[in-house]
């Protein structure tokens, strides 16, 4: 799996630190909230140590972290910030700030619970809540996909035809604090592959413009449409940022969607995250005992690869959504997403939800077994057709409630 | 697979002794390792532990560490506290700091049943060395002598990394010192420790 570069045993904050550090923001600003503080601690040593030229802006909230990034933006820097949970949520407001004025910037979130009942803990209701700020959503598997997913999110945001901030979620606690080997790739081949940022969606003498402006009822709609049409154009550039990564640096993602086992398998659990790696365990196990299950991960969440799910059919008989979030009132929120997709007439693939994994929960091999026995459960009574829906499983499971 | 759980008190080094043989595994063993501790709040005192994974392919296992192959004991006073003993597999090893007695701790529950059972005095030897009673270094040397599970060298080299200057020639010795006295006895390493001494002289 390595291609160059120099192999080091990190953690996932300090995975991502690199990659920040490989990318050359020229403004970093940044509060430390847990499990987000060691990575923000990393940054600001590179740029102490004069690792690249950086201005590290001390804030004293998440809300003016992102001010100052946009602010920095707004001049035509590359800029980076980090938080977590109450501090992402703190950060909502300026959120829709940067995505509406279209700047490139890059946000790694590590995913925590939000309060209350207060929890430090990984879980992740705290991106999935800002799901609709206009920001580019990915989620990483590893601490090695953490560090390659921000050297593409800068390589995406600053796309002309993307120019839209993206968000790196990184697992809490799951990632963010567990140590791996980990490839750091060369700074000539991350700057190869990642030229300093050219914009004209900035402050400039020479070209002077207002920025961030007030669009009234007569403009509103066609500002929107662009929002929705450069997220449309994301979903190329994100598989094309992948494949090019993948030509330079030997890892691949496979974009927005990954699929794991999944040609001839009849159930299909569909994972986002840190879980992606622990249920290919548990496929494994279960192929070499002759079951024909997979997995599917999603990386993307916004933009939601609906084409992948609308076409998902072949041998796929029974599909679980894992969500570690609830929308309270309906269900997971991936799995409303991946029905949603996947509706059309005469469909015939059978699906369940399992909510698990909140405020720190392990999510166990175990766990996924049971997911893909129920998977299995379903399919079987579909097949003999007497069982209707809902008579053998519940469709929303809470894996390892005690009592109801 | 192997999978390797510290139990230690906030303050002990034990999420260090983890993360100090995944490094020597991976980055120095050519293998695949894992390091994570106990997630949340760190408190000084209060039990903690720390998790290794080792493997030859790599490791995308994210759950929590169920079943172990070696179980490291720093602090003894744990064992009226946790359960150490949790998840240990048949064959597994189990290492504990103590100035006691293998009998001693043979008496306890669950314990008669411990395929092997290492009890050293981390703490005299590093109060003798060291000065301080952090043992962490020293059940990283004993471990590798019980185990096998990485060379001793690569624990020196990953000791090197992330130790400060000052306190990693001194943590080096004392890895070695446990290492031997584990493998081949106290008199061994008393033997060699003298010989190397007088060779200074």
């Amino acid at each position: 799996m390595f291609h160059q570069g120099k192999n080091l045993f990190l953690s996932g904050n300090e995975a991502a630190a690199e990659g920040v550090r490989l990318c050359r923001p020229q403004v970093i600003a940044a509060y430390p909230i847990t499990p987000q503080t060691t990575l923000v601690e990393k940054l600001s040593e590179f740029v102490a140590n004069r690792e690249f030229p950086c201005k590290y802006l001390l804030v004293e909230s998440e809300h003016s972290a992102m001010a100052a990034t946009m602010g920095a933006a707004m001049i035509g820097c590359r800029v980076f910030t980090a938080t977590s949970s109450q501090g992402l949520l703190y950060m909502c407001e300026m959120l829709s700030y940067v995505s509406g004025s279209r700047y490139p910037v890059v946000l790694a979130n590590a995913n925590r619970s939000t309060a209350t009942p207060w929890n430090i803990f990984g879980d992740q209701r705290d991106s999935v809540a800002m799901r609709d700020s206009g920001w580019i959503q990915f989620y990483t598997e590893s601490g090695q996909e953490s560090l390659d997913t921000i050297i593409q999110a800068y390589k995406v945001a600053e796309h002309p035809e993307v120019s839209t901030p993206v968000m790196v979620n990184i697992d809490g606690f799951t990632l963010t604090h567990t140590y791996d080997l980990v490839n750091i790739p060369s700074q000539e081949e991350v700057e190869k592959f990642l030229p300093p940022l050219k914009t004209t969606n900035k402050f400039s003498l020479e070209a002077p413009k207002s920025l961030s402006f007030t669009i009234g009822p007569d403009f509103h709609l066609e500002s929107r449409y662009q929002q929705q049409k450069a997220f449309h154009a994301a979903e190329d550039v994100i598989a094309r940022v992948d494949d090019e990564f993948a030509g330079i640096f030997g890892r691949k993602y496979h974009g927005m969607v990954e699929q794991y086992r999944c040609d001839d398998a009849e159930h299909i659990l569909t994972v986002m995250g840190s879980t992606a790696g622990t249920t290919r365990i548990v496929v494994d196990k279960l192929r070499a005992a002759g079951k024909k299950v997979g997995m599917i991960k999603v990386r993307c969440l916004r933009p939601f690869p609906k084409k992948f799910f609308a076409g998902l059919g072949g041998s796929c008989k029974a599909l679980g959504v894992l969500d570690r979030n609830i929308s309270f009132g309906y269900e997971g929120a991936l799995y409303t997403e991946v029905r949603a997709a996947m509706l059309k007439p005469g469909a015939s693939i059978r699906t369940l939800n399992f909510i698990a994994g909140l405020g720190g929960a392990d999510i166990s091999k175990a766990d996924l077994e049971l997911m893909f026995e129920k998977l299995g459960g379903i399919a079987s009574g579909q097949e003999s057709g007497q069982k209707e829906f809902g008579q053998e499983e519940q469709e929303h499971q809470y894996i390892g409630l005690r009592w109801s | 697979m192997k999978e390797i759980r510290w139990h230690g008190r906030g303050g002990n080094g034990a999420f260090m002794a983890a993360r100090l043989l995944g490094l020597a595994a991976s980055v120095y063993g050519g293998r695949y390792a894992q390091a994570f501790p106990s997630f949340g709040p760190e408190r000084r005192g209060a039990p903690v532990l720390g998790f290794t994974r080792i493997d030859d392919s790599i490791i995308v296992d994210h759950s929590q560490v169920a079943d172990c192959d070696c179980v490291i004991v720093l602090d003894e006073t744990l064992i009226d506290v946790v359960d150490v003993l949790k998840g240990l597999k048949s064959d597994g090893v189990l290492l504990v700091n103590s100035g006691k007695g293998e009998g001693e701790f043979r008496k306890l529950p669950g314990f008669a049943d411990i395929k092997k059972l290492i009890v050293f005095d981390g703490t005299a030897l590093a109060l003798d060395i060291l000065q301080s009673p952090i043992v962490n270094t020293i059940m990283l040397g004993a471990t590798i002598a019980a185990t096998d599970i990485v060379g001793l060298s690569d624990a020196e080299n990953a000791i090197e990394e992330l130790m400060p200057k000052h306190l990693a020639e001194k943590n080096k010795q004392v890895a070695r010192m446990a290492y031997e006295r584990v493998k081949y006895g106290k008199e061994y390493e008393k033997v060699k420790y003298e010989k190397v001494k007088g060779e200074q002289r």
